[in-house]
Parts: structure tokens; sequence; C-alpha cells
């Protein structure tokens, strides 16, 4: 019974989906306040709507409510209670109301802190934001129904792919969404600035938040997915440029751009086309994305036809929104008014470089990705782009970007001194060269590229900290001084600082991995030890554990450093019997710089087990990198501009108190 | 999510292989022929796995490939004769890196060609509006004077 009041609930929302994309349009049309008014208590109660059913679904999880086959599919009693929450959106059709929540709870942040938005915006904002939750919602109810019974229902279920069942990827899902629907917004707003034909700078600042908490989210979820992938395949890799992580970086790359060029728009009133463009761009890589993965065609392109009324969906969804959005800036774009002149050499000109490279990066990767595809459509012939191609496309591409990267804050807007925005960068520049010679000079097994990644990395740091030390005249003032400088400083500064820093952690971590890994794969018997890097490996005993709903088969292994007893670690090979599966849990051993990483395998038939293991140094920068800057995008948000309606409030406060 | 889902499919197809990537057994004992071959194994698909390379992969065939590798390493093959030889075999869906032809100048030069026409397009711009209202743009200096100028005019506040 209450799977079916879930399933209502999600026809209701279609229904106020459709009035919220309809009545608010031709009031905006109209000038008539009432229609434009429907908008805002749509989109909560589509929420709402969307919301109850969410939490039904959960709840079928959680009771295990075996009679609906989707949790017959993917849940089992005897799985801990976090995973059967999980386990709601690790399916095709869970992942997709979680979509459309998501969607649904971004439409009614903008109803509840919209106020201070022209009503006409709004309205449009929230109609946009609706014709996409009834595409989705449409999309649910037609080919994916999460609420559908079988009879009669089985006493236990299917269980949950064992390799699902992980805090890193319970989370991971709900990130990368939120980062994936948050582009929406921007669509949303780009498409209501088409309709209106206006751009204007509270356009662009109201743009900025809503893709800087996109772009944190998605950070933090394709961080978490990488670094789920390093420790559970068991072979200490963490970016395989598949193409399902690839559909995730696309949205990534592009919405970095559009926060850079909505500066640009908020700032100068220039390139308000452009970030239009590009809002649409970032929107439709979320939506090509969730194609990807969602139709199968990844596998190969026939395999799209194992389930051709869910791809066929999709594909239309996806071609009427972004040849719908193109047509539209096609036709309404050329009417946007360019201001803002400025010279090349310039704070604007060098958010232009920006944009391009991202633009290209972004390029290599969706090339990268679909070209295969494209080509095996058209019968020719089979091709595969793996990481070696991106290597040679992607990199080279991001290095000028991220050598550029330091340089860019210190340029002026309009027209800027190239030279002295050099020399404010000396420091940095001297420090890097530095790094450079210290490791050709002094590291062992140091290739010059490595050398000169390391450099990279230090002048990324190095600069994006500088300014804010110049800024709060760090070393050449009281520390007070400093201090109070600090505290006065736009959040933004900050905000920036630690996320172009973070990207120069994250240089550091990719290649220090690569250049000084150092790696052992060998079999052991009970009692023989092995050296890798500079640790002594012993394997103690080998035994068996009863997990939950595993057995594990567990190796003690003994961790030495210069004679130095480091303690045990436990790697572990879990089988789980519902699944029929296994999965490996490496051990890792980090103390921040390097991780010592250990993984057992089976036995070998002779007595002895395979073990792997590897010193991978800097790889734990890799995801502090990336926190940093997702930390960095947070500050970010809380800058007190982007609290547009503060000041409106405050003085809707003060208005009494003046009456006085 | 996505990744998981489609890994998890991926994983499924790999349960009948066995434990890992590289088994011990498999190394050669010539530590440069052995290192030749890891190196050659980055650069070589697994054929039934999705984008990844036998070095990485636990397949029972990327195993099969990884013994071809080193037989015809130990063989005196060059590198580039083994990957001909497994090439011809196997077809270029087994490179990662695909070869450059034809076909895949768009995919080799799709990416740099963005550059190209971005850098060109904003070498005209730049052009046209130099030639027309160079004069517009203000320096910090400029603009302070006439921040200044306007202040005067309109007087003490």
């Amino acid at each position: 019974m209450i799977a079916e009041l879930g399933h209502f609930a999600l026809v209701l929302a279609l229904a106020v989906a459709l009035v919220q994309m309809v009545v608010p349009m031709i009031g905006a049309h109209r000038g008539d306040k009432a229609m434009m008014a429907v908008a805002s208590k749509a989109a909560l109660a589509q929420f709402v709507l969307v919301g109850f059913s969410f939490v039904v679904l959960v709840n079928a999880f959680v009771t295990s409510d075996f009679s609906v086959s989707l949790v017959a599919n993917n849940s089992h009693s005897t799985k801990p209670l976090i995973y059967k929450i999980s386990g709601v959106w690790a399916n095709h059709e869970g992942s997709m109301v979680l979509w459309v929540l998501i969607l649904s709870l971004y439409g009614a942040l903008v109803a509840l802190f919209g106020a201070n938005l022209p009503d006409a915006l709004r309205a449009r904002v929230l109609s946009v934001q609706a014709s996409i939750g009834v595409a989705f919602i449409g999309f649910i109810l037609i080919t994916s129904n999460p609420f559908l019974r079988i009879v009669p229902p089985p006493f236990e279920g299917n269980g949950l792919n064992p390799l699902l069942q992980d805090p890193g990827l319970a989370f991971h899902p709900p990130f990368l969404y939120a980062g994936y629907v948050g582009l929406s917004m921007a669509f949303s707003f780009a498409i209501a600035a088409l309709i209106e034909g206006r751009v204007d700078a509270s356009w662009a600042r109201w743009v900025r938040p809503w893709t800087l908490g996109a772009w944190t989210a998605l950070t933090i979820g394709i961080a978490m997915g990488s670094w789920w992938a390093y420790y559970t395949l068991g072979w200490g890799g963490f970016w395989f440029w598949d193409p399902v992580e690839n559909a995730s970086l696309m949205p990534w790359i592009v919405a970095t751009a559009l926060l850079h060029s909505a500066i640009v728009a908020e700032k100068r009133g220039a390139l308000k086309s452009w970030t239009i463009l590009l809002a649409i761009f970032a929107f439709s890589l979320s939506l090509i994305g969730t194609f990807l993965v969602r139709s199968g065609v990844l596998n190969s392109v026939h395999a799209f036809a194992s389930d051709p009324l869910r791809g066929v969906v999709i594909l239309g969804i996806i071609s009427f929104f972004i040849g719908g959005a193109l047509a539209l800036y096609g036709w309404r774009a050329p009417k946007l008014k360019a201001e803002g002149l400025f010279a090349p050499m310039s704070r604007e000109g060098a958010l232009i470089i920006n944009n391009l490279l991202l633009s290209a990066a972004g390029a290599a990767v969706f090339i990268g990705t679909l070209y295969p595809l494209f080509l095996d459509a058209m019968d020719g012939p089979k091709i595969t782009v793996g990481a070696p191609f991106f290597n040679m496309t992607f990199v080279p591409i991001m290095v000028p970007l991220m050598l550029l990267v330091p340089l860019g804050p210190y340029l002026g807007w309009k027209r800027a001194d190239l030279v002295a925005a050099l020399e404010r960068l000396m420091a940095a520049g001297a420090l890097a060269v530095l790094v450079c010679l210290a490791i050709l000079g002094f590291a062992s097994r140091a290739p010059w590229l490595a050398a000169l990644g390391m450099g990279l990395a230090t002048w990324l740091v190095v600069g994006a900290f500088s300014e804010l030390t110049s800024r709060i005249v760090l070393f050449s003032s009281p520390l007070s001084v400093s201090l109070r400088k600090a505290r006065h400083l736009p959040r933004a500064q900050w905000g920036m600082a630690f996320a172009h820093g973070g990207l120069g952690i994250v240089v550091a971590g990719i290649v220090g991995m690569t250049a000084w890994q150092h790696e052992l794969v060998t079999a052991l018997k009970v009692g023989e030890s092995a050296t890798v890097g500079q640790y002594e490996l012993t394997l103690e005993k080998v035994g068996m554990r009863e997990g939950p709903n595993f057995e594990a088969l567990v190796g003690v292994v003994g961790v030495k450093k210069d004679g130095k007893d480091l303690g045990f670690m436990l790697p572990e090979k879990r089988r789980f019997p519902v699944e029929r599966q296994e999965k490996t849990e490496a051990a890792i051993r980090t103390n921040g710089f390097a991780d010592l990483y250990v993984v057992i395998g089976e036995d070998n038939g002779q007595g002895a087990y395979t073990v792997r293991a590897y010193v991978n140094n800097f790889a734990p920068w890799i995801w502090g990198g990336a926190i940093i800057m997702a930390f960095g995008g947070l500050i970010s948000l809380t800058d007190r501009r982007y609290r547009v309606g503060a000041p409106a409030r405050a003085k809707r406060l003060a208005q009494p108190q003046a009456a006085e | 999510m996505m990744r998981a889902l489609f890994l998890s499919l991926l994983m499924i197809s790999l349960l009948s292989a066995s434990a890992f990537a590289v088994e011990p057994g498999e190394k050669l004992s010539d530590p440069a022929l052995e290192s030749r071959a890891r190196t050659l194994s980055k650069e070589l698909r697994c054929l039934v796995c999705q984008n990844q390379s036998i070095d990485d992969s636990e397949a029972e065939l990327a195993g099969d490939l990884r013994q071809i590798v080193r037989e015809r390493l130990t063989a005196g093959d060059t590198d580039q004769e083994v990957l001909d030889y497994i090439v011809a075999r196997y077809g270029d869906f087994v490179l990662l890196r695909p070869p450059f032809e034809a076909a895949t100048l768009i995919l080799w030069f799709g990416p740099f060609a963005v550059i190209f026409f971005g850098l060109a397009g904003l070498f005209f711009a730049f052009r046209r509006q130099g030639s027309s209202e160079s004069a517009q743009i203000l320096d910090s200096d400029e603009q302070t004077r006439v921040a200044r100028l306007l202040n005067e005019e309109g007087g003490p506040r």
C-alpha cells in the first residue's frame, strides 16, 4: 500500500511540474503577477511530493519489502543499514528518483531564497526547471517505475553488488548528482535570460553561486569515486579514463570554465553570451553523461538495443533540451548587447584564455569518449581510446593552463601590466625552479618530467597563496595587522586561493605517484618476507573472518621499516555468498605523504598467497588536494556578495527603527 | 554511481577470472625485458574489459595477452614488432593509443583545432575592436582622474 502511495506522489509531482512549467511562463509573458506567483508554490509542492516518494522508496529498502521488485533485485535482509539506504540509488530506477529529488530541491531553493529576484526572471527560471522535471519524472513513470510489485514476493532479495557496498561509494552518487543537477540551475537561468533577452550583472551574480555549489559537489563526487577506485580495485590506480569517469569529468571541466566566465559577466558585463552558451553546454554534458551511462551505449553501440525504450527516451529528452537550448541561443543571443571593452592583456583576456584551454581540454575528453562510438555507429574501424591518448592530448592542454593559473589574479581588469604581474610572482617562480633543480639533483629515479611536474605544482601552490600574503601584507607588517586584514579579505579571495592551491596539490600527487611508485608482486608462504620501497613485509598468518554478509580471507602482514616494527596490516579478500562475488579490500597505511598499499589474493595451490604491495608516494595528495579545492568552493559560497538576499532583508528590518 | 554500476557490470563479467593483474608466476627473470613487458602492457587493451589495459586487468584473456607479450619479447622482438604481432591478430581495437590514420584525424587534432580556431577568432575580434574603439579603454590612472573630475563637478559631498 505504501509503495503505491509513493508511486501516486510521483504522478502528482508530474502534474504539479506540468503546471509549474506552463502557468508561470505565460504569466511572465503577460506580466500577470498571480500567474507568476504559482511558480514558487508549485516548486515547493513538487519538492514535497518527490521527497515523499523518495522517502517511501527508502522505507521499502530499509524494511526489506521484497514485494517491491526493485528492492528484491537490489537488496538483502542481512545487508548493513547504510547499504540498504545506499541501495536505493545503486540501481537505475532509484538513481533516477534521486536525480529528480535533487532537481526539485534546487527548484525549491530558488522558491525559498529567490525573493529578491525580479518576479518575471524567477517565474521563468522555475518554469524551465520544471520542464526538466516533467521530462525526467515522465521518464521514470513511463520506463522505470521503481514501485513495481512482484507477485508472489520472494522471501529474500538478490543482494547488492559488493563493489557498491562501500562507504566511499555509498555517498559518491548523491554528490555527483548534486553536481550534475546543480548545473540545471545555471541552464534554467541561461534559458530564462535568453527568453527575456536580457543579461545584467545581477543575473551573473545569481548564476555564480549555483554553479559554484554544483562545481563543489561535483569535485567531491569525482574525488570520492576516484578514491574508491584506488582502494577497491586492487592495483592502486586512481583514474582510468574510462567513459563513465569521463562522463563526470566533462561537466566538471565546463563548469570550471563557466565559473570563470561568469566572473567576467558579473564584474565587467563582457562575455555574456559566451557565459550563457557555457551554461547550456555544462548541463548538456550532464545530460549526455546520464545518457552514456544509462543507455548501455558504452559497452557497444549495439547494446543500446538491449533496453531500447529507455535509451530512446533519454536520447529524445537530451535532443529536445540541447537542441532547443541551442536553437533559442542562436535566435536570441545576437540580441544580447556586448559591453565591457578590454585589452588582450587584461584579466578578462586571461580568463578568456582560461576558457579557451578548458574548452579544448573538454573537447579532448569529449572526442576521446564519443568518437569511438561514433566510428562504430558509422561502421567505421573499431578503435579504442585509452589513457595513452589522453596523456598526449588532455595533459599538453592542461599544462599551459596551469602555468597561467597563478598569473590571472595579478592582472588588472581592462588593461594589465604583464611585467608588474610577473615581478610579483618572482617568489613563486624562484621556488618552483628550486624544487625542480632539487629533485633533479637529489631524488633518486627522477625523470625530468617528474621534476618539471613538481615545479609546476609548487608554482601553483605558492602562486595561489602569494597573492593573499601580499594582500594581507604578511611578513612586512606586524602579525596583528595581517590577521586583521586577513579577516576582512573577501571570502571569495580565500576560496580562490584554496581552489588554485588545491589544484597544485592534486598535480603534485599525480606526478609524485606516477614517478615514484614502488611495486611488489610476489607469492608468499606464511612466514616469508619481501621488500617494497623501504618497507619489509612478512606474511605472518592467513585466516578467515565472518562479516555481516560476507566471509573474508585475511592476511596478517607484519610491516618493518629500517628494522623497526610498525605493526600489522590486514588486507582482505571478501566473498559475498548471496551475490556470489568477490571483492578485494586493500590495507592502506598512510602518513600523509605516501601510502603503503597491500593486497592479498588467492592461495596459488602450493601454499603461497599472491601479495601485491605498493608504496604510492604522494598519493594521498591527490584526494587531499581535491578536498582542498572543494573547500575553496565552499568558502567562496559563504562570501557575503552571494547572500544577495541579505542586504534586502537587513533593510526591511531596519525600516521600523528608522521610523522611531 | 554511474561508474560504480558500470564497474559492477564489468566485474560480473570478470567473475570467472582469477586473482590479479600480473601474476607473480608470469614475470620474466630478466628485469629489463620485464620492464619492457610492463610498458607494452599499458598500451594494450584487455579486450573483454572497458578501457582497462592488460596491465591492470585480472581477466583471463588479459593474462593470455601478457603471456604473448612476454613470449615475443623473449623471442627477441622489438617493442614495435610485439605490438604489430598483436594488432595483426586482434586489430587496432587492441591499442589503447589509436593509430594516426584518416579515420582518427578528428580524434587527434580536434582538441588542438579548438585552440587554433579559438585563438584565430580572438585575434580577429581584438583587431576589429582595436581599429575602431581602442581609445575608449582607460587605464587605472585615467579612471581615477575621471573619477576625480566627476567628483569635483558634483561638488564635495
